[in-house]
């Protein structure tokens, strides 16, 4: 059968609370959302999504789709950054399903309907706007993956039962490429469309697996419309199984992926679930929950990533990080671009963290060399990957020299356990709460970018959330 | 194989050091000129009695061109040196092997950096195409990490350790306020330092050698040839050199308390010079004090204090112009500003005023009759960096 393999969720450890949107313009604001980091970009979003729903699953994908509606590239893929990160492997087929917030669903969907035994769909999206828009507020930074395919009870969490789509052309809600600013038609009108379809694709989905609406237990609804989304709620009469509204937003091309994973992390076995889109047309997709579901959680839950979030962050951060407000840079030279060809001889341990073991003395060489430093030998290699390996703060230090596109710079030595020495930049830390014997993770991000071109590498992040509190009884 | 050195084989006859400072109306050939004809003035040569260049730079000029435009040199080999910010002392030490192995009977080694004109502040490296991996943090911030390093390894209280070191810093102020040619001629007290911002980890802005253009140079010929241009000429008693290979950042046993590069560099050149106790021997040190606590580091790699105990000799005041051993009693990097591939022959030329007794009055040590110097010359950063040393005596034997 059909279905879900692994699902999981990525929310950015930044938060912004709304009440600091109202202090500055006035008004009110009612919870916080999820802010992408200065070095985040969807595709790095994408990658520590897709992290974490490889971690969950069996099986390797054959097919990659990513879908975001805020590209880092257009012209050149952004899902090869993804499948190179995460080790796929060469004969994966890694495509982008970009632009459209609906491309999000639409991808899954395609999954599902596909013959590949695995799948991995990555969404992501950073919503934003211009200042004091409705979706600067009211928007999302996150990723989600799902590796769909074929299995039995044991390696899917829920079987794909069916569903139904209706698409009809009207204009809701655009943006030009290189805009910052989404407009949005009047309101009342893509409501009247968006429901009318969800309705009628809503219907045809019950029909094609043979159910009736009091036999699905539970509804996601994700859309950009949120008055829309509410209206058509309110038609089937139920609330959403999960909102993420209040403390994490709308996250676009992510949303409804997100709010499945997040539903099956808590999920029982056998429930009914039927994910819903509204955008630009209606999507509906039905699963059941397997016995699967309760014994493959994924290792770092939504909630808990919620739960570790910093809503600390000022406003006019978040509009510099944004580019909304562009700050002085320090009065230093730029970065130069990184070589393609360079980048290209090293694609393991830029983006893959791959670093390299001497047979004989286990010495680890971060970057990958050739020669020991350790008793010399030549070629004598393997490969390690580390991008899993956890690491401690040896010294640390904080560089407000540095060029940085949010300065100070936070630089660490790490330690990583079970051997390897690396000094890296910290991220998602203060220069106030970063101590020496700190415990870190590698997180993928976007460094820099200079001639447009991106450049991704590795950074160190502090372990929080469940992972951390199982490193604490390791150590 | 070994490490044999050219111990009295070859004298340093001449030298010259321009003004280091912000050179707003000097370019780099108008650098090059002064210095070159300083030094050609210091030996009693011209330019076509030396029968070869050494240039070291690395932002202001590429090949051997560019000197022998300057100086408007005639069918003479000019090599242009490059090996960070020890390539001052590079040049020189490719111009005294040249001079050692007889293939010429003198050579001149000449360090230039034109920094001012980059538009921006500090230092800025060339970018050399690469994958985007490499660390792109500060040099400051990389000596930084020795402070908390250090502290903890020897039980020093960070607070106490971090005036410690601004203490370096006012002792390099203060000799450099003696210093017509240094660019920074104002006493600084360790409190004023202590006072200012952190820029990174815990240095200041004051912890920091500051940038400034400059050249200096010197010529160089066989010992047995050197009375014919001096009678106070300086013999080269040892030239040694170590290019780190990156270890340090990568191994877990390495502890930011020490350069295993100086260290190194230190040993071969005490072997060369047959000096076993530096502290003692040497009348002077000027060392790379690019930052305050590679200073402190240096005195125990160096071998002038035990290991843990640097920083009580650098309170101790044994490292001051009148104490056991003075340091940088030019002013240093600290007071001078660092032009990254001349800062070698400035250290150079501190010795050859002193050891020569011609070093001002207000700014001589006690110490001259020791006769021996020592620079400290280095590249790079904690774990990873090229080191510089030599020793230079104003008598053979």
């Amino acid at each position: 059968m059909r279905g879900i393999i692994s699902a999981a969720g990525y929310v950015p450890y930044w938060r912004l609370d709304r009440a600091a949107i109202a202090a500055f313009h006035g008004g009110r604001g009612r919870g916080s959302r999820s802010v992408a980091s200065f070095d985040e970009d969807t595709t790095t979003l994408a990658v520590e999504a897709g992290r974490l729903a490889l971690a969950a699953s069996p099986h390797p994908p054959s097919t990659l789709w990513f879908a975001t509606a805020a590209p880092t590239y257009l012209e050149k893929t952004n899902a090869t950054v993804v499948h190179a990160a995460l080790r796929l492997d060469p004969s994966t087929l890694a495509v982008d399903a970009g632009g459209a917030v609906r491309s999000g669903i639409a991808a899954l969907r395609n999954a599902l309907h596909s013959a590949d035994p695995a799948t991995l769909v990555v969404t992501s999206d950073i919503r934003g706007g211009l200042a004091n828009s409705p979706d600067e507020s009211a928007g999302g930074d996150a990723g989600a993956a799902i590796v769909a395919g074929s299995g039995d009870a044991e390696t899917l969490v829920a079987e794909y039962l069916g569903g139904a789509s209706a698409t009809r052309e009207f204009l809701d809600r655009w943006r030009a490429p290189g805009d910052v600013r989404t407009k949005q038609w009047e309101e009342r009108f893509g409501e009247t469309q968006l429901v009318a379809l969800g309705q009628k694709a809503w219907a045809a989905a019950l029909a094609n697996v043979g159910l009736d609406a009091a036999s699905v237990d539970a509804v996601l609804v994700a859309g950009p419309h949120g008055r829309a989304v509410n209206s058509f709620l309110k038609k089937l009469g139920r609330p959403n199984a999960v909102t993420l509204g209040d403390t994490v937003g709308n996250t676009g091309t992510a949303e409804a992926a997100l709010l499945l994973a997040a539903y099956l992390e808590t999920a029982a076995p056998g429930q009914t679930v039927a994910l819903i889109g509204l955008c630009d047309g209606a999507d509906v997709l039905v699963f059941r929950t397997t016995e699967g579901v309760e014994a493959r959680r994924p290792q770092r839950r939504i909630v808990d990533q919620i739960e570790a979030g910093n809503a600390s962050l000022p406003y006019a951060k978040f509009l510099s990080w944004r580019g909304v407000m562009p700050i002085n840079p320090p009065n230093r030279p730029e970065p130069a671009r990184s070589s393609a060809s360079a980048a290209g001889r090293s694609i393991d341990w830029k983006f893959g963290f791959v670093g390299s073991v001497d047979r004989s003395t286990g010495a680890v060489h971060m970057p990958p060399a050739r020669v020991s430093f350790v008793g010399g030998a030549v070629d004598e290699m393997d490969p390690l990957p580390m991008a899993e390996a956890t690491g401690t703060i040896v010294t640390f230090t904080v560089d407000r020299l540095a060029y940085s596109p949010s300065p100070p710079v936070i630089f660490a030595v790490v330690d990583f356990d079970g051997g390897g020495r690396l000094p890296v930049e910290v991220c998602d830390v203060t220069a106030e709460d970063i101590t020496v014997g700190g415990r870190v993770e590698m997180t993928f991000r976007r460094l820099n970018t200079a001639d447009g071109i991106a450049n991704y590498f590795w950074k160190a992040r502090p372990i929080r959330g469940a992972a951390s509190s199982a490193a604490n009884e390791e150590g | 194989m070994g490490s044999h050195g050219i111990r009295d084989r070859v004298a340093i006859i001449g030298m010259g050091c321009t003004p280091f400072k912000e050179h707003w109306d000097r370019g780099t050939d108008d650098l090059l000129v002064d210095a070159a004809g300083d030094t050609f003035a210091s030996a009693g040569v011209s330019k076509g009695d030396i029968d070869a260049y050494w240039f070291g730079t690395a932002q202001s000029a590429m090949s051997g061109v560019p000197l022998a435009a300057a100086l408007k040199l005639e069918n003479k080999p000019v090599s242009r040196v490059e090996n960070f910010c020890a390539t001052g002392s590079e040049a020189l030490r490719q111009a005294c092997y040249a001079v050692a192995s007889g293939a010429y009977d003198t050579a001149m080694a000449i360090g230039v950096e034109k920094v001012k004109d980059s538009g921006f502040q500090g230092l800025n490296a060339f970018p050399i195409p690469n994958d985007g991996t490499n660390r792109t943090l500060t040099a400051a911030a990389m000596f930084s990490l020795v402070l908390p390093a250090y502290a903890e390894k020897y039980g020093v209280d960070p607070d106490a350790l971090r005036r410690t070191v601004a203490r370096i810093a006012s002792k390099n102020h203060a000799n450099g306020a003696h210093n017509p040619r240094a660019q920074f001629r104002r006493e600084m007290d360790v409190d004023a330092i202590c006072a200012m911002p952190s820029v990174a980890g815990r240095l200041s802005v004051m912890d920091c050698a500051g940038v400034a253009d400059g050249s200096a140079a010197a010529i160089v010929c066989r010992a047995e040839d050197s009375h014919r241009y001096t009678d106070k000429p300086l013999y080269v008693k040892a030239l040694s050199f170590v290019a780190g290979n990156g270890s340090g950042v990568l191994d877990p046993s390495y502890d930011y308390t020490t350069f295993r590069e100086c260290e190194a560099a230190a040993r071969d050149a005490y072997a060369q010079a047959g000096i076993t106790d530096p502290r003692r021997e040497l009348a002077m040190a000027e060392v790379h004090d690019c930052f305050t606590p590679t200073e402190l580091v240096l005195m125990e790699d160096l071998g002038f204090s035990a290991r843990g105990e640097g920083w009580r000799d650098v309170e101790a005041g044994v490292f001051d112009l009148a104490g056991d051993l003075p340091v940088n009693p030019d002013g240093g990097l600290k007071s001078f500003g660092h032009p990254v591939r001349a800062s070698g022959l400035r250290m150079l030329f501190e010795a050859w005023l002193q050891l020569r007794g011609e070093a001002p009055e207000d700014r001589r040590i006690t110490t001259a009759d020791r006769g021996l110097a020592l620079t400290h010359n280095l590249g790079g950063y904690p774990g990873e960096m090229v080191s510089f040393v030599g020793i230079f005596g104003n008598a053979l034997g």
